[in-house]
């Protein structure tokens, strides 16, 4: 590769001072010019994160675009980026969806427009710098600084109990990394190193294994989020606004689950494969127990919410997989189809429930109500919107032919081989995931026109039409051809598989 | 030879994404002539590979279009195999779909959904042809889903009415539970055949037939048995299988035509047509054919029993589609899949129409679909009446009619059978010809003949539909007719399905009813001694007199079986429980995890607990911080004394 272009600290550093430039410029009375840098700045750092994927070398699972400089000498801590095949495609999800998310804020914010562009840019930013992060200090310096942006967000720009959803979700996501903050420090002690490939070589003993795996687990859990410290996510959802709902589902939830295929799987192998089980149990807990709960919910953005734990659990369910089906077969076939499927999920995933907070979005920025019973018969005023509706809708149920069949398909058919009963269990989504989701567009959209603010609601505009048509060429396109996405992670999952079989004991 | 398969596949697509996504730029005519032009082609170029591949004996095709993805080294591919049961199958669905695009433009003339519906019967089209032309489990899965969804698009067309959007839901989520099945079994193929391929799976099927696994720790089952039930729960979502049939009456809130092309025609058989395709699995496990064909004929009996108290024209032809393919069913259940095969395609044909011919009578009659206010129909609308008499002695297999063959091959072939419930299959298939018989010519007597018991209003409206509309019927009527005597032969007894269809030696009834066959003549004349012959005639007979002789005797007899009556009226009661158990009990355990799980443990006692106990916590520590400086110095004075006393001691 003979280019010279830091393409990594590119994609992380172009929106945060994109994101300061819009500040700067918004403060004032200039308010288009904020939007519209905030747009640029959003598809500039979009188009060079291209580059990343032309340009990726899909044999190797060798880390790509390495930049390492040094940052804090003393103790061994490197500005260190990278990216393999498990990172790379979630850094392209995050700059596809921050330029979605700055067009659906577009008009739709008018209190302070230019701090909420700002505040997403700089997130995007952020996030990017998780993915890229081969520095466990670095990694944690993003991961935290994350939440500010965001506790701003919905702080500022999130419904009547936003104050009870902004410390919950703080506190929540904070006491899960205070113990990662304190694993990480182990690590380094041990390592002489914060380097996150060093921590993966790193012996470790079976008790320090169990300690970081659990203090991992609490952190990552947290974000997935996992049942039981899942209640944050409905909360956060249903008062943050629509763009944060978005970048939440899309993106952050992706964290937690990256940071276990990153972390936990790699560096406590011997402790991941001792406590898979509780892994697994949580995981299929996620996908029947949240998706009951999903049936009830009277609000669309909680029952997405509940949705995306449902779904996150296949994500976490291929991940920790890989340990029963070595046991229950011998070989380690199988093993990676489960990685590979959580993978794709997470992809998809981003782009499913993106839609769905948009188009939940949609509806509100025109009735100003999320409750399902507020609807009815929306087909009748808006055909064009529930076409989009039932697209994503499906999608959300996992059909084939979408993105969302891909991954569930893939964790199905791995948890078939560790055992006949988890996927049985998992495969249940296939029925409870298309009832709760076509119940409420059932609901929502079919019927008789139910009242007047329905009678008086009016199709998308234009730009509510680009966005909802790139995400459903997006799912479309990952539904009838994932292969190029499954091209991309191969080696590094092989790489991943062949590292965690090893024992660090 | 692909490019031929991809223009057969992607021409109604096209039509679709034309009448669908452009649908506001065009005009009506261009929206249906863009989708007929489409499946027209592709009906053309079916029958031209049906002649190639299933009459001239082509070479059969096998190939890949393109790699979906690889993972753990699996290819998951889309490819087409087309060999005489997928080249049938494509020749009838585009057929059939052909007719219905046209019928389609009489019966939809005044919707203002119009370019929406020929979107979704172009669709619909394409992905019933995906599914039966493909290579794989992937593809079939997703032509599998994708009928699916066009048919919860379709049957909540009228997305307006309550009835309709509650059907669609029901029939989406009751299809998923067998999905749930199907899916599970695709997964035990992948596990233990490491590919999806049909040709591998079918030449490694052999070599796992003695091969067992515990699904149950401690319980040794049969992997064959374990693969081929899971399969066959697909099929019993799909093709409407007692107890997952309660969907398909309800989809009838659909529009006529589509009731016609997908709830009877083409996709309700995919289920057939899977198990079908599947032979080479299935002949491994007696078990699994054991319970198909138990299904099938508890499908085939108690389902035609409910065809006898409908009133709506069109719940009656849905009752009697149950109960066909409850027939399919059985013949896949006894190893005679090329009659069961054969069946399917001559029910295509007169269940189309009567389908359609039910949906004339329904324009005719300005949407009244009550055949209690019918009666008489027969001098208004003659074309309507001719094909329906027509339909329906082909129905009830009346010697010389398509259904008589494919229905009496059946029948023939079950009492052959040694399969485990042959008994009892043969019993229900042969009540059911009587049952058959007496509901379809009771519904038809009522609507053509007797009394005319419309209002004054509807009978002067009442004429004959336009050519659009009995066109399709006509062209319906001729293979109802004359499909079943041209293929008989090759297709039960000689050698049309060239290995597509697999039957072990010793369960080869077909094999055993062939060596008294004798060209599709004596094929009648040996009909006209069988007690099906005499049992059909005998339900015309019953259904004659009851409903046009003595029409009072029905009513007396309703008031006197209470009882029964209402068990039949409510459906066995499939329906209460499904509301009343399955989904209230899925609503009521979803709130209880709700409310008490997330909301008053998870929530109120942990986190808001934590919460409260820090508060509670700072709330006790704060009485220390009192301010006076004589307290703090006490403080400094005790611990001083406490560390003295640790020092020293």
């Amino acid at each position: 590769m003979s280019f010279e272009l830091p393409l990594l600290s590119l994609v992380v550093w172009t929106p945060i001072i994109g994101g300061l430039l819009v500040l700067a410029i918004g403060s004032g009375k200039h308010v288009l010019e904020a939007r519209v840098v905030a747009l640029l700045v959003a598809l500039f750092t979009f188009v060079i994160s291209i580059p990343l994927y032309v340009l990726f070398d899909t044999t190797t699972h060798q880390m790509q675009f390495v930049e390492l400089y040094p940052w804090i000498e003393r103790f061994n801590i490197n500005y260190h980026l990278g990216v393999d095949g498990i990172s790379m495609p979630l850094i392209i999800l995050t700059t596809f969806t921050t330029v979605l998310v700055v067009l659906a804020g577009w008009e739709v914010i008018q209190y302070k427009p230019a701090q909420y562009m700002a505040a997403f840019l700089i997130m995007e930013g952020l996030m990017n710098g998780v993915f890229a992060a081969l520095d466990g200090m670095l990694f944690y310096v993003f991961w935290e600084a994350l939440l500010i942006p965001m506790f701003v967000v919905i702080g500022i720009w999130g419904g009547p109990r936003r104050v009870y959803a902004t410390i919950k979700f703080f506190l929540y996501t904070f006491l899960g990394s205070v113990f990662m903050l304190v694993s990480l420090i182990y690590m380094y002690f041990q390592a002489d190193s914060f380097a996150i490939l060093d921590f993966h070589a790193l012996k470790l003993g079976m008790t320090a294994q169990i300690l970081i795996f659990l203090a991992f687990l609490l952190a990552f859990a947290v974000k997935v989020p996992m049942w039981p410290v899942h209640t944050w996510l409905p909360d956060a959802h249903v008062e943050a606004p629509t763009g944060g709902s978005v970048i939440l589902a899309a993106i952050m939830l992706k964290l937690g689950a990256y940071g276990f295929l990153r972390f936990s799987l790699p560096m406590v192998p011997d402790a991941s494969r001792e406590l898979d089980w509780l892994m697994i149990m949580l995981s299929l807990i996620a996908v029947v127990y949240i998706g009951f709960v999903a049936l009830v919910q009277k609000d669309m953005k909680k029952l997405v919410a509940y949705s995306s734990i449902s779904h996150m659990g296949f994500v976490t369910l291929g991940f920790f997989i890989a340990f029963t089906i070595f046991e229950n077969t011998g070989s380690w076939k199988g093993a990676a189809m489960g990685i590979e499927g959580g993978i794709v999920q997470m992809i998809s995933h981003g782009f499913i429930s993106g839609a769905m907070f948009l188009c939940i979005g949609v509806l509100y920025d025109r009735v100003h109500s999320r409750e399902i019973a507020a609807y009815g018969g929306v087909t009748n005023t808006m055909p064009a919107f529930a076409a989009f509706a039932v697209l994503f809708a499906m999608a959300n149920s996992g059909l084939p032919g979408t993105s969302g069949f891909v991954g569930e398909f893939m964790v199905i058919l791995s948890a078939f081989k560790a055992d006949f009963w988890i996927a049985f269990v998992a495969a249940l989504t296939l029925i409870v995931g298309a009832a709760y989701t076509l119940w409420m567009v059932k609901r929502v959209f079919f019927g008789e026109v139910a009242n007047d603010n329905v009678a008086k609601l009016k199709d998308i505009n234009a730009r509510e039409f680009v966005i909802l048509s790139t995400l459903a060429a997006a799912v479309l396109f990952f539904g009838i051809y994932p292969a190029p996405l499954l091209e991309v992670m191969g080696a590094s999952v092989q790489h991943l598989l062949e590292h965690i079989a090893q024992s660090k004991l | 030879m692909q490019n031929l398969y991809l223009t057969i596949v992607l021409a109604p697509l096209f039509g679709a994404i034309v009448a669908g996504l452009f649908g506001r730029f065009i005009s009506r005519s261009v929206a249906h002539g863009v989708t007929i032009a489409g499946v027209a082609l592709s009906t053309v170029l079916s029958l031209y590979v049906f002649k190639h591949i299933a009459i001239d004996g082509g070479e059969i095709f096998n190939g890949t279009v393109y790699t979906w993805m690889v993972s753990d080294g699996i290819r998951f591919e889309v490819g087409f195999l087309i060999d005489p049961l997928s080249a049938m199958m494509m020749a009838v669905v585009t057929f059939v779909s052909l007719m219905v695009h046209i019928y389609t433009i009489g019966y939809m003339h005044d919707d203002p959904g119009y370019k929406r519906f020929f979107s979704y019967i172009s669709l619909f089209t394409f992905s019933m042809l995906m599914l039966v032309m493909s290579n794989n489990f992937l593809q079939l899965f997703f032509g599998w889903e994708a009928v699916g969804l066009v048919s919860y698009l379709l049957i909540g067309f009228w997305y307006k009415r309550p009835s309709a959007i509650f059907a669609n839901l029901k029939a989406f989520l009751v299809n998923r539970v067998g999905d749930f099945g199907f899916l599970l079994g695709i997964a035990a193929v992948l596990m233990y055949f490491n590919s999806l391929d049909y040709a591998d799976v079918f030449k490694a099927a052999p070599l796992m037939a003695d091969m067992t696994i515990q699904v149950i720790p401690g319980i040794e089952w049969s992997l064959m048995t374990v693969i081929c039930i899971l399969l066959f729960i697909g099929a019993m979502g799909k093709s409407a299988q007692v107890p997952l049939h309660v969907w398909l009456p309800d989809s009838m809130e659909g529009p006529t035509p589509i009731s016609a092309l997908i709830h009877a025609a083409t996709m309700v058989t995919a289920g057939i047509f899977m198990v079908a395709r599947m032979s080479p699995l299935y002949e491994l496990s007696t078990t699994a054919l054991g319970v198909v064909l138990v299904i099938g004929a508890i499908t085939a009996l108690f389902m035609g029993i409910l065809g006898i108290i409908q009133n709506d024209i069109k719940r009656v032809v849905a009752y009697s589609t149950l109960s066909q393919l409850g027939y399919m069913t059985v013949a896949l259940g006894a190893s005679a899949y090329a009659a069961g095969v054969f069946h399917l395609m001559t029910h295509a044909f007169f269940k189309a129409l009567l389908f359609l011919a039910a949906g004339s009578v329904i324009i005719g009659m300005h949407h009244e679909q009550d055949i209690r206010k019918m009666g008489g129909i027969r001098k208004y609308m003659p074309i309507t009446y001719w094909t329906m008499l027509i339909g329906s002695l082909a129905l009830i297999g009346f010697p010389g009619f398509a259904g008589f063959f494919s229905k009496d091959a059946i029948i023939e072939a079950v009492h052959l059978s040694s399969t485990p419930g042959a008994g009892f299959a043969y019993f229900a298939v042969l009540i059911g010809v009587f049952i058959t018989a007496f509901y379809s010519f009771r519904m038809f007597f009522l609507v053509f003949h007797g009394k005319e018991r419309m209002d004054e209003h509807t009978r002067e409206h009442l004429h004959e539909t336009p050519w659009v509309v009995t066109g399709p019927l006509i062209a319906l009527a001729i293979p109802s007719i004359f499909i079943g005597a041209l293929y008989i032969g090759p297709m039960l007894f000689g050698d049309f399905f060239q290995g597509a269809i697999h039957v072990s030696q010793e369960r080869d009834v077909l094999a055993l009813l062939g060596e008294n066959f004798h060209g599709w003549f004596g094929f009648v004349l040996h009909g006209l001694v069988a007690p099906a012959f005499y049992l059909a005639a005998a339900g015309v007979g019953a259904a004659w007199f009851l409903y046009l002789k003595r029409p009072d005797i029905p009513e007396m007899i309703r008031g006197r079986a209470g009882l029964l009556y209402s068990i039949l009226d409510r459906k066995y009661g499939f329906d209460d429980f499904n509301d009343k158990v399955i989904a209230a009990g899925s609503r009521a355990l979803g709130r209880l995890l709700w409310q008490v799980g997330d909301v008053k443990v998870i929530d109120g006692l942990i986190v808001n607990g934590a919460a409260k106990s820090v508060g509670w916590f700072s709330g006790v520590v704060r009485y220390v911080q009192t301010g006076f400086l004589y307290h703090y110095a006490f403080a400094m004075f005790v611990g001083l004394f406490v560390l003295i006393a640790l020092f020293v001691f």
